[in-house]
């Protein structure tokens, strides 16, 4: 049972490599879609007898729904509106981001023992995963410049606050876990606005476009 | 004793064109065509053999020794190999290095070879094929790192014999990753696609196929042969790695399994070509890249 | 007996010079005494060497000397026994080397100068690595500067060896500053300047001395980021001096970091960690810039910088076995270390002298202007070849011996328990391969271009084998590559036993024995290689007879008349690699677009200087520069003004004194 937790957040991580190397939007999107659905599994796998099962379910199914179904649906409509299919060289390239987020990665597993934790490790892949998954986000969100794949990178960020959080489900209640979710779905609708009107100012979703407001 | 490394050697020196004429078959079954014969590489080789062979003006001996180096370096890794599970005939702490080694010495001289012509093809292709694959070995080598570390020891006999089974139980994430980047970096040395189009026929997207343009008669024999022994070394690594896992069996099922095992290698192989497009070749570093970075990965995963 | 053998060594190589001085008047009678008394200096510190390693050990000898601090302490032990062989031996293939290429006969005062700076220099770098003492040490050190810096100058005017004659004297002078402060802490602390009585130096508080030692001994070796003196010196030199420079000045650097280290009773892993990290670094950057260059022998300089970088990953790995009392690192990371330096002296020192074999047989060291020397330099382009595939670490030579041992060393950190820090010395192996591949990729690139396909330049096409005094040294050194690399079993014992001296470790039985029969089998493989590759080749061979080999022109895709300008450059064949280290070589780029529909002309032209001197080193002295002549204006010149400023200095001296103090 343990080793396919292990596998889960092993993939989780790969899932982290592949976001920084492909350049295909809609496999990004897809991507962060599975990372989503590997996430609720996660709440699942990691549930001891001690937590209130409807606790679980709900943080499982509203991370399901919400991170692996509906807000992919609405980036796809985001790129279909836009009609873009692939990220344009970043600020930061791809074998340098990927070298980043590896060396990233690889820190977070080497030295996340030593982290003075406040709750006890339900698994010690957990926080090295977290960690990761928090600066894949960072990193898209940096050095990318389409606005699609920035939000994306939010998205992974909120994602690996999530992880976190799964270390805390004894004492979090409901409804500090519902208020993050609640607060990822208001984030990502802003986001779309904001992507829309992008796209019909500038008929491109290239954010070096915006510093041209400038003046 | 005897017995065994006459059978390790015949089975190196015999079974290597037969994976590429499955590799074929397959990628034409794909292609709704019925294919050449299994046996089409010995024909091909048997025919290359009896032929004479045209030598540039321009070459010098360096041309004329390359593939005999390329192929000599090629059979020595091979020697190294535990192949289903034995002990390979030459086994010691740190062989693995030495494998890497010669075939970078074997690809230095094709390299070489392909200068000497002058030719600005080869001279691309050589270009291409050198900056691939010097990323390519830091990915190998992670890889066997993987593997000395999950087993205990630094000798391929060691890595790929019985070992592997409580490896596998033990650290089967690093494992599997280790694997998926092994897959990468075989796909790339052995210039199949998505990093190199075997049956391409324009010079310029060529890599491995441009190197060797100039060669003909028993020469190119040999490098033909060469290749076909390299994707052998490749596959026989993959394949031990994926069957180490399973319980150990007798001896002789094991070579069973072994052997059907580089048959599947091939059969994947064919299928990976005929269902991916080739990259740019902006992206193959990328690829190897990845590759390096998921064993790395697996290694932290196992130092931690 | 072994300290006659030496000292007799050290003094006929200083004096070697003299021989050409004396007899001015028989100039070629004169060199080649000259070049006689380095070979028997070579022979005699052999047979000192050999003694030392595998016989007796060595000797220490304190001759009188009235100076207060300083004393005549001279001593040979295993560690200096080792870095003594080449150190007289590469000289004498030089000096053998410049009965050709420097002939006395010809240049006369030019040739005379350089041989007694060659003796001198020789000499220097045989009394550093004799001294036991920390002012001889210097002394030498400085000697070795100096007469390095007049090899460098020789008579060149053009204005880039000039400069890179200045940086390297600069650069020289800011180590040594560093090192006589850090002799200076050291003496202070212990009392006395005699190495004998600095060992067992706590490590505590000891990381601002590991610093100076760094910066010190790292600006003679050229570490990165303090390698910035190297290309313009190595490349504005004559090749034989280059070969020196190179192959073992460098080397000096790496004594004085061990036998400073040695000092420390137990330095933290953390040290060994720094070490590797700034050797892989070293490795790195330096075979990246080194694919970048076209000029022949900066693109070698730079893979000095390049394997002075794996000596120190050696040593790094050797340290951190140290710090834990590991035997397995320490023997194999420095036995790995150790032997690359003496390969490295080998195998570099061939490359130069094939490159000044190529500059006086082409007239140009420029790669875009060579081509097709193979067929009019049949020797220089396989003894060449043989460097080349030997510098990329490629089996059955000795560069694949040495990184082979260090990689073992690396990974036998693998046997540490799991949470163990010190186990991510493993991932030097990969980081050795990756430098290895582009190594290989590198030297494809220089014999390809230069030796292969067809002549890019009327120079390059009336070239001419060189005359065999020049010859013969390259044709020496590769046999010693193959040698080594056939086998390195033989050397082990000798090189175990200088880690177990430095390391203070008994050297393990276990360990000696298992890494003896495994480098056994290096060996064994390396001879079966070439084996092979002799029957296959026989084999193709006798296929070919009697069957047709027509002769014909390359592929050329259709087009019946190549010429050389369709062949592939050195440039475009490092493109690749070059673009994937572009945010750290910086190019520069010259460009002039095509205009208009019938363009006249278009211009392109891509050069990368020195990151480290263009873009850090010069702006900032350029500021230093820009500071002094602002402060200038504070001195009109008249003599009262300077004696007030005297006087006021000692007025402020004096109220310190009785006020604060």
């Amino acid at each position: 049972m343990t080793s396919w937790i292990d596998m889960t957040f092993v993939l989780v991580v790969v899932v982290n490599l592949f976001l920084l190397a492909s350049s295909r939007l809609g496999a990004v999107i897809r991507a962060v879609a599975l990372q989503g659905a590997l996430l609720s599994a996660l709440a699942l796998l990691l549930a001891s007898p001690a937590h209130a099962v409807g606790h679980v379910l709900l943080v499982a199914g509203g991370a399901l729904v919400i991170k692996a179904f509906f807000i992919p649906w609405l980036m796809f409509r985001a790129i279909r509106e836009a009609a873009i299919r692939r990220e344009v060289e970043p600020i930061v390239g791809f074998v340098p981001s990927l070298l980043l987020g590896g060396a990233g990665i690889a820190l977070a597993f080497a030295f996340s023992r030593g982290l003075p934790l406040p709750a006890p490790e339900m698994h010690t892949f957990l926080v090295p995963t977290a960690l990761s998954t928090v600066w894949t986000g960072l990193l898209l969100v940096v050095s990318r410049k389409k606005a699609v794949t920035q939000a994306l990178g939010f998205l992974v960020l909120e994602n690996g606050v999530f992880i976190f959080g799964l270390l805390l489900t004894d004492f979090m209640p409901v409804m500090v876990e519902a208020g993050v979710l609640l607060d990822l779905l208001a984030a990502v609708f802003v986001m779309g606005i904001v992507i829309f009107h992008i796209n019909r100012e500038f008929a491109s979703l290239d954010t070096d476009a915006l510093a041209s407001l400038k003046d | 004793m005897v017995l065994r490394a006459f059978f390790q050697v015949s089975l190196l020196l015999l079974a290597p064109p037969l994976l590429v004429g499955i590799v074929n078959r397959v990628k034409a079954l794909f292609a709704g065509r019925r294919g050449p014969p299994l046996l089409q590489a010995y024909y091909d080789l048997a025919k290359l053999l009896r032929k004479g062979a045209v030598f540039s003006r321009t070459t010098t001996w360096v041309f004329r020794a390359g593939p005999a180096i390329g192929l000599a370096a090629v059979f020595l890794s091979g020697l190294l190999l535990p192949l289903g599970g034995e002990r390979a005939l030459v086994s010691f702490r740190g062989d693995f290095l030495l494998l890497a080694y010669l075939l970078a010495l074997g690809r230095f001289f094709t390299a070489l070879a392909a200068l000497d012509t002058g030719s600005s093809f080869e001279g691309m292709g050589a270009a291409r094929e050198v900056s691939f694959a010097s990323i390519a070995e830091p990915a190998l080598f992670l890889c066997f790192v993987v593997l000395a570390r999950a087993t205990g020891t630094l000798s391929l006999s060691g890595m790929l014999g019985a070992g592997l089974g409580a490896a596998w139980r033990e650290s089967a994430p690093a494992l599997l990753l280790a694997g998926i980047a092994l897959f990468v970096v075989a796909l790339a040395e052995n210039a199949r696609i998505p990093v190199d189009d075997p049956n391409t026929h324009l010079e310029l997207t060529m890599i491995h196929e441009v190197m060797v343009l100039d060669h003909s008669g028993p020469d190119l024999a040999l490098i033909l042969y060469g290749a076909s022994m390299k994707l052998f070394l490749f596959g026989a690594v993959v394949v031990r790695l994926a069957l180490g896992g399973l319980p150990p069996a007798s001896a002789s099922l094991a070579g069973a399994a072994f052997l059907a095992g580089l048959g599947l290698f091939a059969a994947v192989v064919g299928v990976t070509e005929s269902v991916m497009a080739r990259l740019r070749l902006t992206r193959v570093p990328q690829m190897l890249v990845g590759a390096s970075v998921l064993s790395t990965f697996a290694l932290v995963l196992l130092l931690r | 007996m072994t300290a006659g053998l030496a000292l007799s060594a050290v003094a006929l190589a200083t004096s070697s010079g003299l021989f050409g001085l004396l007899l001015r008047r028989r100039p070629a009678l004169g060199q080649r005494l000259t070049c006689a008394a380095m070979c028997v200096a070579a022979v005699l510190g052999a047979g000192a060497s050999a003694r030392v390693l595998w016989g007796s050990g060595g000797f220490a000898i304190r001759l009188p000397w009235h100076e207060p601090l300083a004393s005549l302490a001279l001593r040979l032990d295993p560690l200096s026994a080792l870095f003594l062989v080449p150190i007289l031996a590469v000289p004498a293939l030089g000096s053998i080397y410049g009965l050709s290429y420097w002939p006395q006969a010809e240049l006369g005062w030019k040739a005379v100068r350089l041989q007694l700076f060659f003796g001198l220099v020789t000499g220097a770098m045989a009394l550093v690595l004799l001294a036991d003492n920390a002012l001889l040490f210097l002394v030498g050190w400085e000697v070795m500067a100096v007469a390095g810096f007049a090899l460098v100058r020789g008579d060149d005017e053009r204005p880039e060896a000039l400069r890179a004659s200045w940086v390297y004297l600069a650069a020289a002078h800011v180590g040594a500053f560093a090192l006589l402060a850090l002799f200076s802490i050291v003496g202070g602390a212990r009392g006395s300047f005699d190495f004998a009585e600095w060992k067992g130096l706590p490590a505590a508080g000891g990381a601002s001395l590991y610093a100076l030692a760094l910066v010190g001994f790292g600006l003679k070796a050229g570490l990165v980021p303090l390698h910035f003196w190297l290309p313009g010196a190595h490349a504005a030199a004559p090749s034989h001096v280059s070969a020196v420079m190179s192959g073992v000045l460098l080397k000096t650097g790496i004594y004085g970091l061990l036998r400073t280290l040695g000092f420390f009773d137990a330095p933290p892993a953390s040290w060994g960690l720094v070490l590797l990290a700034l050797g892989a670094i070293s490795g790195v950057l330096g075979v990246g810039v080194a694919l970048a260059q076209h000029d022949l022998k900066r693109l070698l300089a730079y893979h000095s910088v390049e394997n002075i970088g794996i000596i120190a990953m050696g040593a790094g790995i050797a340290l951190v076995g140290r710090s834990r009392g590991d035997a397995a690192l320490v023997a194999l990371g420095l036995a790995g270390g150790l032997l690359h330096v003496v390969n490295h002296a080998l195998f570099k020192s061939l490359l130069f002298l094939g490159a000044g074999s190529v500059q006086h047989a082409a007239g140009t060291r420029d790669l875009e202007h060579l081509g097709g020397l193979a067929r009019a330099m049949p020797f220089t382009s396989f003894f060449f070849l043989v460097g080349a595939a030997a510098i990329s670490g490629l089996p059955p030579l000795n560069g694949f011996a040495s990184e082979w041992l260090i990689a073992v060393g690396s990974l036998t950190g693998l046997d540490l328990p799991r949470g163990d820090r010190v186990a991510y010395v493993a991932l030097a192996a990969p980081v050795l391969a990756f430098i290895g591949g582009l190594a290989a990729a590198c030297f494809a690139k220089v014999h390809g271009t230069a030796f292969l396909g067809n002549a890019r330049s009327s120079k390059a096409s009336r070239a001419h084998e060189s005359p065999a005094p020049m010859i013969f040294p390259m044709a020496v050194l590769a046999a010693a590559c193959l040698a080594i690399g056939l086998g390195p079993s033989l050397l082990l014992p000798a090189l175990a036993r200088v880690s177990s001296d430095w390391a203070g470790l008994p050297a393990s039985q276990t360990l000696a024995a298992s890494a003896v029969g495994s480098a056994g089998w290096v060996g064994g493989m390396a001879a079966a290689l070439l084996l092979a590759a002799g029957l296959l080749a026989l084999g193709r061979t006798r296929l070919l007879r009697g069957r047709a080999t027509p002769p014909g022109e390359t592929w050329g895709c259709g087009y019946s008349a190549p010429s050389a300008r369709m062949e592939y450059t050195g440039s475009s064949f490092a493109q690749i690699l070059v673009e994937g280290f572009r945010w750290v070589l910086l190019p520069r780029v010259e460009l002039s677009h095509p205009r208009g529909l019938f363009p006249r002309s278009a211009r392109f032209r891509t050069d990368v200087p020195d990151v480290v001197l263009d873009r850090a080193i010069e702006p900032a002295v350029q500021a230093c520069e820009t500071a002094a002549r602002g402060l200038r204006g504070l001195a009109p010149g008249r003599i009262h003004f300077y004696a007030v400023l005297v006087l006021a200095a000692l007025v402020a001296l004096l109220c310190w004194r009785f006020l604060w103090w």
